[in-house]
């Protein structure tokens, strides 16, 4: 299958630089797969799981958090948030995170707070699916 | 002369301490800002690709409007993002960036608020007695990427619903270990220069699932991004100061141990000539 240069970039380092297959990630407006030879093409992640099949046909799992993907001359760049490969995400960390959102969640709290415990317990849920 | 040779004993031994405790700084400086270079070097192309993509999309705009790119008619309040050090002795460091805020104010003489960054910009801004946006980011040293999230979605709303038609985050550039920069880099709404935008194919792009869509939920990862590159650099600048300034402050000791050493030395001449003349007088008598 042809290839086409990836590189995934967020404020923690690079996380893959080199060639891939395919891609496929989750956007605000749900899955997408970017294969070799995309349109100039751009869009705004959402929170899910991200696969990358390298060049070697392997593919590899991740937690994808926010940020976005921009296709441009079959070069992808996708600039994230959070990202963690599925082998490094601590689940039972992520666990006691969605406890601790789910308690806050039962409680009354301001909007503000409620939104943010929502976003909590999704970043914890999507990290455990991932992980598992 | 025996006084006075005491003096200057005592003079050197306070000085020798002095330098001891600037040399420690400088070493725990030059090691703070190795690592502060290296996290410079890791998060760069995130915020290259970051910065290319957003002015990218802000000049290819033909189709859109958003609030975030279009410069507001009329310019009421602005908002500065000020970053400084929490401690001092790092030479001009935090006294350069409230110059330049000062000199900012005074040109463009807007009504303006501030988030200060750092215990020194905190403590500066309050005695300026300036509206204060929030101060939850007191200590540089302690923010994280989270944090700059959190405040990029707060100063994002704010904009929107139109608290400050203009932010600045003004910070310290880190150019080299011996040359810092303070700037004040225009965040909002999203500076373009034509130049700057690689060519016309940028409008070709497919945005899904529409660019405005698409720019709105991707601004706060952007001012987020430059915060916390701004506070990267701004954290290496002041340890490259502190570096800099106590490695002259070492010097400086040296010199004045030396200087001493030598007024020391010839008292303690000076008082043995005097013994010595003494005892003659005494043995002629």
């Amino acid at each position: 299958m042809s290839v086409f240069h990836l590189k995934i970039v967020t404020a923690d380092g690079k996380f893959f630089d080199g060639e891939a297959e395919r891609v496929l990630v989750r956007t605000i407006d749900g899955d997408v797969c970017i294969l070799a030879k995309h349109m100039p093409y751009m869009t705004a992640l959402g929170m899910g799981e991200c696969r990358v099949t390298g060049s070697d046909g392997e593919t590899r799992r991740a937690a994808c958090m926010g940020g976005l993907l921009s296709v441009m001359n079959d070069e992808v760049t996708l600039v994230a948030t959070t990202f963690e490969w599925a082998e490094d995400i601590d689940v039972s960390r992520a666990e006691r995170a969605r406890q601790r959102a789910e308690e806050l969640l039962q409680k009354h709290i301001e909007a503000r707070d409620l939104e943010l415990a929502q976003a909590k317990l999704k970043r914890a849920l999507t990290r455990i699916q991932v992980g598992k | 002369m025996g006084a006075s040779m005491k003096e200057i004993k005592l003079r050197i031994k306070s000085v020798q301490s002095t330098r001891q405790i600037t040399k420690a700084m400088e070493l725990v400086a030059s090691s703070k800002v190795r690592r502060a270079r290296e996290r410079i070097e890791r998060t760069e192309p995130y915020f290259n690709s970051l910065y290319e993509t957003m002015t990218g999309i802000a000049y290819g705009k033909r189709d859109f409007t958003s609030p975030f790119v279009e410069p507001r008619e009329e310019i009421k309040k602005v908002c500065y993002v000020i970053i400084a050090g929490d401690r001092g002795l790092a030479g001009g460091y935090n006294s350069n960036i409230m110059k330049l805020v000062e000199s900012h104010i005074t040109e463009h003489g807007h009504d303006f608020c501030v988030v200060p960054v750092g215990k020194k910009a905190a403590e500066y801004c309050q005695r300026k007695e300036m509206e204060i946006l929030t101060d939850q980011y007191r200590l540089v040293e302690t923010v994280t990427i989270g944090n700059c999230m959190e405040a990029a979605h707060l100063l994002a709303d704010e904009f929107r619903k139109g608290a400050f038609d203009e932010l600045y985050i003004v910070y310290t550039n880190f150019v080299s270990m011996l040359t810092q920069r303070p700037i004040a880099m225009q965040v909002l709404p999203i500076p373009y220069e034509k130049e700057a935008a690689k060519d016309d194919v940028k409008s070709l792009i497919l945005y899904e699932p529409s660019p405005e869509a698409v720019f709105n939920a991707v601004v706060p990862e952007y001012i987020s991004g430059i915060f916390y590159g701004a506070l990267c650099q701004s954290y290496a600048s002041e340890q490259a100061a502190r570096r800099t300034a106590m490695d002259s402050a070492s010097k400086n000791a040296d010199e004045m141990i030396e200087d001493l050493s030598l007024k020391y030395n010839r008292a303690r001449q000076g008082a043995i000539t005097q013994e010595i003349t003494e005892i003659v007088a005494g043995a002629e008598h």
